[in-house]
């Protein structure tokens, strides 16, 4: 059995309890920490742990922290980023709804150690569920001394706030989500400069994913050696994915990073097998943004390696033969998957989401949305092809926010591998799978 | 202030620190300045979102260690000591123009023979000069009916390419902000919030810095084309504002008020809706002579200091 930091207790009854959660030796790391380490050693701890961000991008949460400007009398803002919106991630949902006080000792680590007084849990609008059981959490931790004034005799004070957003994809951009959290509309913001120097209110601002934040007071309490041991090269620790699709097993699992992918799919402890002994074609590896990879290249690298649930391992290769860890979303298309079908899914999305500032992104979206639903209708043409492959080419790289870049590539990945059924749309006059 | 070097195009020029590069383009000027259709220099916060003025930051300096060479907006991006910038040079930037330039023409209307804006419009300048000769898109325009913003301008939703800063002049220049956006995407509409009309000295500015036909003159539309009327600065008394502004004139009628944009196509300053609704008379103005144009569109052919 993995090691597990985030699903260990899931199944104890009453675990959202501050009483049962406490029992299991719940908010021992604040104990722990505010007595023995001062804020800037909880920082070199959690470098030292190699936790990286759980949000997508897989930042070093560390060296995030430590570019910090603590330069001004400022003050410093942490907020976790539960926004948690992209298609096939539905990992951070369960953290907040079954262990929600792992994240608020989470985020009275982090806080601690980023000299913030005021903290913010930024939750998607649609999870108002979760709002509730999280306000009730930070209730009880208020009233058994973990938050508000003078913690545990330490002499830190921290204010804890849950916040909904309205339901808008682009908030969980943590620019986006800082707009919003001032009540504005939710723009993503110009960078640089970056939330670590101009954040919330203008001030130094640190946003971590639920995840993230999460492993924190079990790096507190075990060490960062302890951490930095679980996993292989650079992908510490472990990784909740989320398993959907074509799987006999659809769920949330947490998996020691560098777990082979072959096994993952099919060992009966994870997804089970494709469904109905069918063939696999095409998973989607971290949400939907990330490149989609047909079986052969997402079973072995390019070069014939077992492909390993990783950071390094899923991304090698490139874009080229590779994808992305991502946020952990995992896609699994049987044979029966129509690749197309499924990319105007994506795309219709990504033009739903996009907030329209900036003309690739707001444009873009929406062209490829209408050329793959002529394609998947029979309508197509050889040229729409090579148009989509340019207009993805033309968001890449060239928008404010990676929005446009998660539009972009999902379209880019599959015309890359599966063209041959683009083309047998355009042929057919028709999807080739439809009945 | 300190200076610092930078390159764009091959040419070396010196500026403050905290300049931007599409500032430090316009200081050596010509053919190296890139066409910006959101950012304004008297609008705080504006820039970064049309993408038009990308350039290719070849090499960064020593001291910001972000990967380069990159396009970034260069509206919003500072120069720094050493940095060699690449603009009209670089054939990668040039096909992200006209890439956008494309982006920014999928919804557009096309509908120039009937637009107030046409001969001064900015998109126009930049599909003559990057556009393509022919469309690639088949599918229907995103469409919304014209509204009236108050009672002096109207909106042409159509047209507009959200470069946000008629919101900004709402934001920045009007005391109470009853103007912004809403919706998401492609479907965004700029909008005076729940209907509400925009009254206020200033709101007329927004018809002047939207760079296309989204926001027009109620008083003037369909007057004439601006090219066959005549600029002359002229100025007047005013306790609201300068009251420096440009009469558009044919013949002795005096057809248009705006305010005095450089050859950027930016206001010198912002004028009151006084100054530009409310005096059309020849006896309400002081006229200076005639304004030259500075640009290369339909207008800034329209010499006529002989006449
Ligand atoms: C369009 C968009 C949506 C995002 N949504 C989320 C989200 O829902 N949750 C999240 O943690 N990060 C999201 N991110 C990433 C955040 O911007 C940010 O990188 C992350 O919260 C940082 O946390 P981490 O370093 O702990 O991963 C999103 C990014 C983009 C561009
Ligand atoms: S890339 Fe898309 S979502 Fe991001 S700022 Fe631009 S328009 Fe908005
Ligand atoms: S109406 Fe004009 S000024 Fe306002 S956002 Fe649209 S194009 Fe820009
Ligand atoms: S002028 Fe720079 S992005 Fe619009």
């Amino acid at each position: 059995m993995a090691q597990q930091i985030l699903l260990k207790n899931s199944d104890v009854p009453g675990l959202a309890s501050f009483e049962v959660y406490r029992k299991l030796g719940g908010y021992a790391s604040i104990e722990k920490t505010l007595k023995n380490f001062t804020p800037d050693q909880v920082t070199d701890e959690v470098k030292k742990s190699g936790l990286k961000g759980r949000g997508g991008a897989g930042f070093p949460a560390g060296m995030k922290w430590s570019f910090l400007d603590k330069s001004t009398s400022n003050p410093r803002y942490f907020i976790c980023n539960f926004d948690e919106s992209e298609p096939g991630t539905f990992k951070d949902r369960h953290i907040g709804q079954l262990n929600p006080h792992q994240l608020i000792e989470g985020m009275i680590l982090g806080s601690y150690a980023l000299g913030a007084r005021t903290s913010y849990i930024y939750i998607r609008g649609e999870l108002f569920y979760v709002l509730r059981i999280i306000e009730k959490a930070i209730a009880e931790a208020y009233a058994n001394g973990f938050l508000g004034k003078n913690i545990l005799g330490s002499g830190y004070d921290l204010d804890l706030y849950c916040h909904p957003g309205a339901g808008a994809y682009i908030c969980g951009e943590e620019t986006a989500l800082i707009e919003s959290l001032e009540g504005k509309r939710g723009n993503p913001r110009i960078k640089p400069p970056f939330p670590a120097i101009v954040g919330l209110y203008d001030c130094p601002t640190v946003v971590n994913n639920v995840e993230t934040i999460a492993n924190l007071p079990w790096i507190m309490n075990n060490g960062a050696e302890a951490y930095a041991a679980i996993g292989v090269g650079n992908s510490k620790g472990t990784k909740l994915i989320s398993a959907c699709g074509h799987i006999n097993k659809p769920g949330i699992y947490e998996i020691e990073l560098g777990l082979p992918v072959e096994e993952f799919i099919y060992s009966d402890e994870y997804c089970g097998g494709i469904r109905n002994g069918n063939k696999l074609k095409a998973v989607v590896a971290g949400g939907s943004s990330v490149p989609i990879l047909p079986a052969e290249l997402i079973l072995k690298t390019a070069k014939g390696e077992p492909r390993l649930m990783s950071y390094e391992s899923l991304a090698e290769g490139g874009f080229e033969t590779g994808t992305m860890l991502g946020s952990g979303g995992f896609i699994v298309m049987d044979e029966t998957t129509c690749i197309v079908k499924n990319l105007l899914t994506f795309s219709r999305f990504y033009h739903h989401e996009s907030c329209g500032q900036c003309s690739p992104c707001r444009e873009g979206t929406g062209w490829m949305e209408r050329i793959l639903h002529r394609i998947e209708n029979g309508h197509g043409t050889m040229k729409d092809i090579d148009l989509l492959v340019s207009i993805s080419k033309h968001i890449e790289g060239n928008t404010i926010c990676p929005l446009g870049d998660a539009a972009a590539w999902p379209v880019a990945s599959a015309i890359r591998h599966f063209r041959q059924e683009f083309e047998d749309h355009v042929k057919l006059q028709k999807c080739p799978l439809s009945k | 202030m300190s200076l610092v070097k930078v390159t764009i195009d091959q040419i070396e020029v010196e500026v403050e620190a905290g300049t931007t590069i599409l500032n430090a383009a316009r200081i050596i000027g010509g053919g190296v300045v890139p066409p910006a259709m959101c950012y304004y220099s008297k609008l705080e916060g504006s820039g970064g979102k049309c993408r038009t003025c990308l350039v290719k930051v070849a090499q960064g300096s020593a001291k910001d260690p972000r990967p380069m060479p990159k396009l970034v907006p260069s509206c919003r991006t500072l120069v720094q000591d050493g940095m060699v910038v690449q603009n009209i040079t670089s054939p990668e930037v040039m096909e992200a123009r006209k890439a956008i330039t494309e982006f920014l023409l999928i919804n557009h209307p096309l509908d120039c023979p009937v637009c107030d804006q046409a001969g001064e419009c900015h998109l126009q300048d930049l599909s003559y000069d990057h556009g393509l000769a022919d469309t690639q898109t088949v599918e229907d325009r995103r469409t919304f009916a014209p509204i009236d913003i108050g009672d002096k301008i109207k909106l042409h939703m159509n047209r507009c390419i959200l470069c946000y800063r008629c919101v900004m002049v709402a934001d920045q220049l009007t005391d109470q902000r009853v103007h912004g956006v809403l919706g998401r995407g492609d479907h965004c509409e700029i909008s005076t919030h729940i209907l509400k009309a925009v009254d206020n000295d200033f709101s007329g500015n927004m018809i002047d810095v939207c760079p296309v036909g989204a926001l027009t003159d109620k008083t003037f539309r369909f007057k004439s084309r601006v090219w066959f009327t005549k600029p002359f600065d002229a100025h007047r008394e005013c306790t609201k504002c300068s009251g420096k502004v440009v009469l558009w004139k044919k013949g002795d009628e005096i057809l248009r008020v705006t305010g005095r944009k450089n050859k950027y196509g930016e206001l010198e300053e912002f004028i009151c809706n006084d100054c530009r609704f409310e005096h059309k008379e020849p006896n309400d103005w002081q006229i200076e002579g005639p304004r030259k144009i500075e640009r290369h569109s339909v207008i800034g052919q329209n010499h006529y200091e002989k006449l």
